[in-house]
């Protein structure tokens, strides 16, 4: 199955455009980097990708079809900065269930321990909560995932050990993964080729 | 004589569990660590091994619940509360990691006069700008109109005009692409080539070794290695701690391979050596106390398995 | 330093919570408690200075001014309760559609917020209670249509910061509902912030509600209210008998007072900034 982006084109509101006319295609099992000088709008495109924003221009399908808007979403986005993406009020046990009921075997994969379930999310470290992000969106079953710096904030046994994880449970499930990174070792590491934005 | 000396630091906080019970959280035990003049210390590490703590101690804004012993030093004068407060902006500077530092409502320029303290404020701001590629015109604008290099410059300027001999980094660079931060990297040599000390904070191993001196690495509150950056090498045959041998063999350009596990929680540290239950030379002596600071081949470790 | 025996401050703060609401409750039920024979007149015991016997002295009735205190407190506390409740509710629906309902929606419900702010609260408590005829009814229903403007503009804020945040948008891609997303992620956001402006209402709708009474627009004459008892007992201020306006006026007070504080407590306890101290 391909995820397709034709003529993409973005701009917020009377903006200049951020980004005009991007074709973009990954098939399933895919590693792809997606790579630029920052200020390109690289997280914008793959916002658009995960259906967090509309383009304003141009048309994305998967396997042919156009995405539709409702439901769980195909392609799953893994942030930044994990203490943004889980509510703050929630224990850890939630924040995995908000996706799906809970999967020992994929939360040990991803290394969280069980004690941390009961724990809220400002008792755990950025490392830990990203993990839980990692967890809620494979559980969703996406096609895709786009990890937009995703270990960026992370030390390097944190980072190695989430993409290991990551890169197994992909070639499993036959999942496209797109890498968005300004470390090229990272890139390099990781992906089957490289797209400049 | 180290310029800034931090000796056998303690940090607890007072905080609340679940329901009334009141619990001390140590979150850094018996740190110890020196900053000298014209060299640049990275200190490595991940989130939640109090790193920024250790900044945050330096310069005196720890919250209130937090509890502290042990000294630092700075020329040899230990500082107090009080001491502190007059010396913080002045001999020891903090950049921060971020532009929502700035005063959205004060125009750069004056921003960064602000800052400077001796000789004429407006000529070496000036000075300042140019040698930082800031055209004037843009002393006259607010931080929101800066993009985010001119923002990264000025809160550089803001610390070189300030004239302090101790400059801290804290996490200055992720997310920035690599032509900038090897800019921002740059920058700091040159603070360091003037003389000053520099401590830069960062989880990004490698933007360390490409300009500090020495690397001291974090791990559960506290130091277990310090180690010059030449013995950042090969395999890491050089290197002294288990765990900062982990670090460096996790590294994308290295093996990538991770050691399973993860750092321990602060409610729940391990009795003897604090990364004794993912160490692969564990033995009983590790599990039953905290191995002392020592000094080896011209770094320190703190583990008693390490050669 | 500290002893075992002091209170670290959540203990201390928990105190304050649970001995306001008991001060309160018992004010609230005293219908139970104090003897309501002692305000009918007894012309032998007119005006006797506050004694053992009369807490808070006798009238020129001879009605025992502490009774009489109590029930008028009762009666404030219903009122407040009463009023308080109404104008969380109408903050709390007016907030959500304000953040959820589109610009039109919005635009307006901002623009009946600045109204309502623009008016004193007193002067359209006063003509709205005038309109609906006074008594209880106008009394309520004045407290609840003013009171709620300052809590919906909070209500409002907060739900349209929840509603951009970035973990919302997640759950939205996870395929959850408007609705889901209101029951779990914002829902549960805005209850300890309404619950304390709930708490931090009542004491201005006591204090309302006791000003109007007292000017004569509020309850009716007949009633046991605070206002009444106060604005009775200027009439012999000058006559020396001090003890009718100051012991209400002080528990009035009291009462105000405990409210705030619980209020606060509330809040200190929810602050993340400053709940570890």
């Amino acid at each position: 199955m391909r995820l397709e982006a034709k003529g993409i084109s973005f701009k917020y509101g009377k903006n200049p455009w951020l980004f005009q006319d991007v074709d973009f295609e990954i098939e399933a099992g895919e590693v792809v980097g997606l790579t630029g000088v920052s200020g390109r709008g690289k997280t914008t495109f793959c916002r658009i990708l995960a259906g967090f924003e509309r383009p304003v221009e141009g048309e994305i399908t998967l396997g042919g079809k156009p995405l539709q808007q409702t439901g769980v979403h195909p392609v799953q986005m893994v942030l930044q900065h994990p203490e943004q993406a889980v509510n703050p009020r929630w224990k850890m046990q939630k924040v995995l269930q908000e996706s799906g009921p809970l999967d020992d075997a994929l939360r040990e994969r991803l290394g969280i321990e069980r004690t941390w379930l009961s724990r809220w999310p400002n008792e755990l470290s950025g490392g830990e909560l990203q993990r839980f992000c990692v967890a809620r969106a494979l559980a969703a079953n996406p096609k895709f995932l786009i990890a937009d710096e995703m270990t960026t904030m992370l030390d390097a046994i944190t980072q190695a050990q989430i993409w290991q994880a990551v890169l197994e449970a992909a070639k499993e499930r036959e999942m496209g993964i797109i890498v968005v990174s300004h470390e090229r070792n990272l890139i390099k590491r990781l992906c089957d080729r490289v797209v400049e934005l | 004589m180290s310029i800034l000396e931090v000796e056998n630091l303690s940090i607890s906080f007072q905080q609340y569990g679940s329901g009334l019970k009141r619990r001390t959280l140590d979150v850094m035990s018996n740190l110890s660590i020196a900053l000298e003049a014209g060299e640049i210390l990275a200190v490595v590490g991940s989130s939640g091994s109090g790193k920024s703590l250790l900044a945050h101690a330096i310069l005196g804004i720890l919250p209130d619940n937090a509890k502290t012993s042990g000294d630092i030093r700075y020329n040899g004068e230990v500082l107090t509360p009080e001491r502190l407060q007059s010396l913080r902006g002045k001999e020891i500077a903090l950049i921060p990691q971020s532009v929502n530092f700035l005063d959205p409502l004060m125009q750069v320029g004056k921003q960064v006069r602000q800052s400077a303290r001796k000789g004429d404020a407006i000529s070496r701001q000036k000075a300042v700008f140019e040698r930082y590629q800031l055209a004037p015109h843009v002393a006259k604008m607010y931080p929101f109109q800066l993009s985010g290099g001119m923002a990264r410059r000025t809160l550089l300027s803001t610390a070189a005009v300030s004239g302090a001999d101790v400059i801290i980094a804290d996490e200055p660079t992720p997310g920035l692409d690599e032509t900038v931060m090897k800019e921002a990297l740059e920058n700091f040599k040159e603070f360091a080539d003037e003389g000053r000390a520099v401590m830069l904070i960062t989880h990004d191993i490698e933007a360390a070794l490409t300009i500090a001196d020495k690397i001291a690495v974090f791990y559960a509150g506290t130091v277990v290695e310090i180690a010059p950056i030449e013995d950042f090498t090969g395999n890491g045959e050089k290197l002294r701690h288990p765990y900062t041998k982990a670090l460096w063999k996790a590294l994308p350009k290295n093996d990538f391979i991770p050691i399973p596990g993860a750092q321990p929680h602060l409610d729940d540290l391990p009795l003897g050596c604090l990364f004794a239950p993912r160490c692969p030379l564990m033995t009983e002596a590790c599990t039953k106390a905290r191995p002392e600071m020592r000094d080896l081949r011209g770094g320190k470790v703190r583990c008693i398995h390490a050669t | 330093m500290k002893t075992n025996l002091s209170m670290n401050r959540r203990q201390r703060t928990l105190w304050t919570i649970v001995l306001g609401f008991l001060l309160l409750m018992a004010i609230l039920f005293s219908k139970t408690w104090v003897n309501t024979g002692n305000i009918l007149t007894n012309l032998e015991t007119r005006n006797v200075a506050p004694s053992f016997e009369h807490l808070f002295g006798t009238d020129w009735l001879g009605r025992d001014m502490f009774t009489r205190t109590m029930l008028g407190l009762s009666l404030s506390i219903k009122v407040g309760l009463l009023g308080a409740f109404g104008s969380t509710a109408i903050a709390l629906i007016l907030g959500m559609a304000a953040a959820t309902m589109g610009k039109v929606a919005d635009q307006f419900i901002s623009w009946l917020i600045d109204l309502f702010l623009s008016v004193p609260h007193l002067v359209a408590l006063i003509l709205i209670s005038f309109t609906l005829g006074g008594g209880y009814k106008g009394v309520i229903v004045g407290i609840m249509a003013t009171h709620w403007p300052s809590l919906a503009r909070v209500v409002r804020a907060e739900v349209m910061q929840v509603r951009s945040a970035e973990y919302v948008k997640v759950s939205r891609r996870l395929g959850k509902s408007n609705g889901w997303i209101a029951a779990h992620h914002i829902f549960p956001h805005l209850l300890p912030q309404v619950l304390i402006g709930f708490m931090l209402l009542f004491p201005h709708a006591i204090l309302h509600e006791a000003a109007i009474t007292f000017l004569g627009l509020g309850l009716s004459p007949h009633e046991p209210a605070i206002g009444i008892i106060l604005s009775e007992s200027m009439k012999y201020l000058s006559s020396g008998l001090w003890w009718l306006a100051f012991f209400p006026g002080l528990s009035l007070l009291i009462v105000v007072r405990v409210f705030d504080k619980i209020g606060g407590s509330l809040r200190l306890l929810i602050d993340p900034t400053k709940a570890h101290l």
